[in-house]
């Protein structure tokens, strides 16, 4: 009872520190604008060759990449800050344990960009008017965004733990989100399927949060794509609070 | 109230804080007091809870603050140094989120952050920018928000630095009044500060305790303690240095200034020296002497404070 308490106060007071900073209100607008111009520009929505009446390819395309990007500029304070003014102190000194902390701030996080896709939540009501989109994958695709920035933030999270550089934390956020998007792209798929054969390659991507991504965008939400999700964002919170363990031993 | 045994912490190859032990109860105010570097912080985040010691135990109110840090940390009031705060809040937000934090909510909770603005005179500055704030008001709200839960233990590291000698004042004060009913632990490296708030004193170098008493004990090691200084003028047969060298105890005399008929300086007396000043007062009387200064010294805490870790920096640097 007192651990939602304390993650729900530690929760309120870091989202309203995101949108103070104006930071939330730039992270918004800027994944709106660019995943609809995305989607207007290059994925031929009005394309009347195109085959099908759904958001699969021409709207949740573009979330994975935005989020690679933008949900390490969400999370990119979230410690890094309290190290760089000392606030941590602070917190670590109330009669609040340590997880209550990081738990309420991943959902603040999570809360920013949660807001962020259901702004994009327009384009749905486009596409149902002008024909008759498949609903599965829609919800699909709003799940699989909604996983896939949490997993981005879940990295950030531990990541900014590491560092009392707010710009090293973005820097080697992205990278890192990058890298695992990257090693589900065909191409680079390709290449280990001939350097290490197939099953590695299959193997390698499977770490990879796109190829969730894809598969749960196509309105395939099974246990082992939320397993995989879940135990993504457990294990880098858990990262973070032995990162924060280990900095004051 | 807060009681603290062998406590060690070692940072990789260096130990930052050796083998320290110390008690305080309620009613206390014990000072901290040590060069930059010497260990204090590190003790008094350890006694928070903050760092987790490598040794030794910190009991709070008869809890173990290792085993069960969450009901420790309840019971302190903790002021960081350099006093950090959220800077993106209003004063009054951000004890708001202390106090619920501390476990306050409703009306409890807006009595609580009403009494902090108040003990700590924020109430000009209640609804702005924690950014926009001056040092001195920003070192307050972070010491409002330590006495916000009005707690039984108090830990203060370098409460007044930063602030003009006012506020200087109001927050030694602060210190003396709430010190009566609680524990308090404050560190500090201006040594009156000693002198005007603390019950005791605990001098740590190189991570050990050096000296621990009341101020006035520490004081009482200090060389100059027991000196009597004097200013006499007059006509004396030897001049007046000499009169005094001759009198029984004295062992050394300093001189500040001396003219013919004229004479201050201070009187340090040996080892069996005993009424000094009484000595000077029947000389002066018996030869007619004009006695314009009498005093004897109680020794200075900054003496002390620089004898002891200045000996052992140098033991520290020979060994």
């Amino acid at each position: 009872m007192s651990a939602l308490r304390n993650i729900w106060i530690v929760f309120k007071r870091e989202l309203k520190a995101q949108f103070n900073s104006m930071l939330a209100y730039v992270f918004v607008v800027i994944f709106v604008v660019l995943s609809m111009a995305l989607t207007f520009w290059f994925r031929n929505f009005f394309d009347p060759n195109a085959q099908d009446a759904s958001l699969e390819f021409s709207y949740f395309m573009w979330p994975a990449w935005l989020l690679m990007f933008l949900a390490p500029a969400v999370g990119m304070r979230l410690w890094s800050e309290e190290h760089r003014t000392g606030t941590i102190e602070l917190l670590l000194t109330m009669p609040v344990a340590t997880w209550h902390a990081i738990v309420g701030k991943f959902l603040a996080g999570l809360a920013v960009i949660t807001i962020a896709v259901a702004a994009s939540f327009p384009i749905v009501i486009t596409v149902a008017y002008l024909g008759d989109p498949d609903n599965g994958t829609v919800w699909g695709g709003y799940l699989a965004t909604f996983f896939y920035g949490a997993a981005c933030l879940a990295i950030t999270c531990a990541v900014s733990a590491l560092t009392r550089s707010v710009v090293a934390c973005l820097i080697i956020s992205v990278t890192i989100c990058f890298v695992l998007l990257l090693i589900a792209v065909p191409p680079v798929q390709d290449y280990f399927s001939d350097v290490l054969g197939g099953g590695a390659s299959e193997a390698i991507s499977s770490f990879s949060m796109f190829s969730h991504y894809n598969e749960m965008k196509r309105g395939v939400v099974s246990l082992p794509n939320l397993v995989f999700y879940l135990s993504m964002v457990g294990f880098c919170l858990f990262a973070t609070s032995v990162v924060i363990k280990s900095k004051r031993a | 109230m807060i009681e603290v045994r062998n406590l060690s912490k070692r940072f990789g190859s260096k130990l930052a804080v050796d083998d320290v032990s110390f008690k305080v109860g309620r009613g206390e105010v014990l000072g901290f007091l040590g060069p930059n570097g010497a260990g204090k912080s590190t003790t008094m985040r350890m006694v928070t809870g903050y760092l987790p010691p490598s040794a030794g135990s910190v009991t709070i109110d008869g809890v173990d603050a290792v085993a069960r840090p969450i009901a420790a940390k309840g019971k302190i009031g903790y002021l960081p140094e350099s006093a950090p705060l959220y800077a993106d809040m209003s004063v009054a937000a951000f004890l708001h989120f202390i106090a619920e934090l501390r476990g306050y909510s409703g009306a409890g909770k807006a009595a609580a952050v009403d009494r902090a603005l108040d003990t700590c005179f924020l109430e000009p500055v209640r609804n702005q920018s924690i950014d926009t704030l001056s040092k001195g008001y920003r070192h307050r709200t972070c010491l409002a928000q330590s006495v916000l839960h009005d707690p039984d233990i108090l830990i203060l590291d370098e409460p007044t630095d930063g602030l003009d000698p006012n506020q200087k004042q109001e927050v030694r004060n602060l210190i003396r009044r709430m010190g009566e009913e609680k524990a308090i632990i404050f560190s500090t490296h201006i040594l009156e500060e000693v002198e005007a708030a603390c019950t005791r004193a605990i001098i740590i170098d190189q991570g050990r305790v050096v000296a621990d008493g009341s101020p006035d004990e520490l004081k009482s090691k200090s060389k100059s303690a027991g000196a009597v200084t004097v200013r006499v003028s007059g006509q004396a047969g030897a001049g007046i240095r000499a009169a005094l060298e001759g009198l029984p105890g004295v062992a050394e005399v300093r001189e500040f200034k001396a003219g013919e008929l004229s004479f201050s300086g201070q009187l340090v007396p040996g080892k069996a020296g005993g009424a000094l000043a009484e000595a000077v007062f029947n000389l002066c009387k018996n030869k007619g002497l004009m006695l314009e200064e009498l005093r004897v010294e109680e020794g200075r805490l900054d003496e002390v404070f620089r004898e002891i870790t200045v000996a052992d920096t140098k033991l520290a640097a020979a060994g």
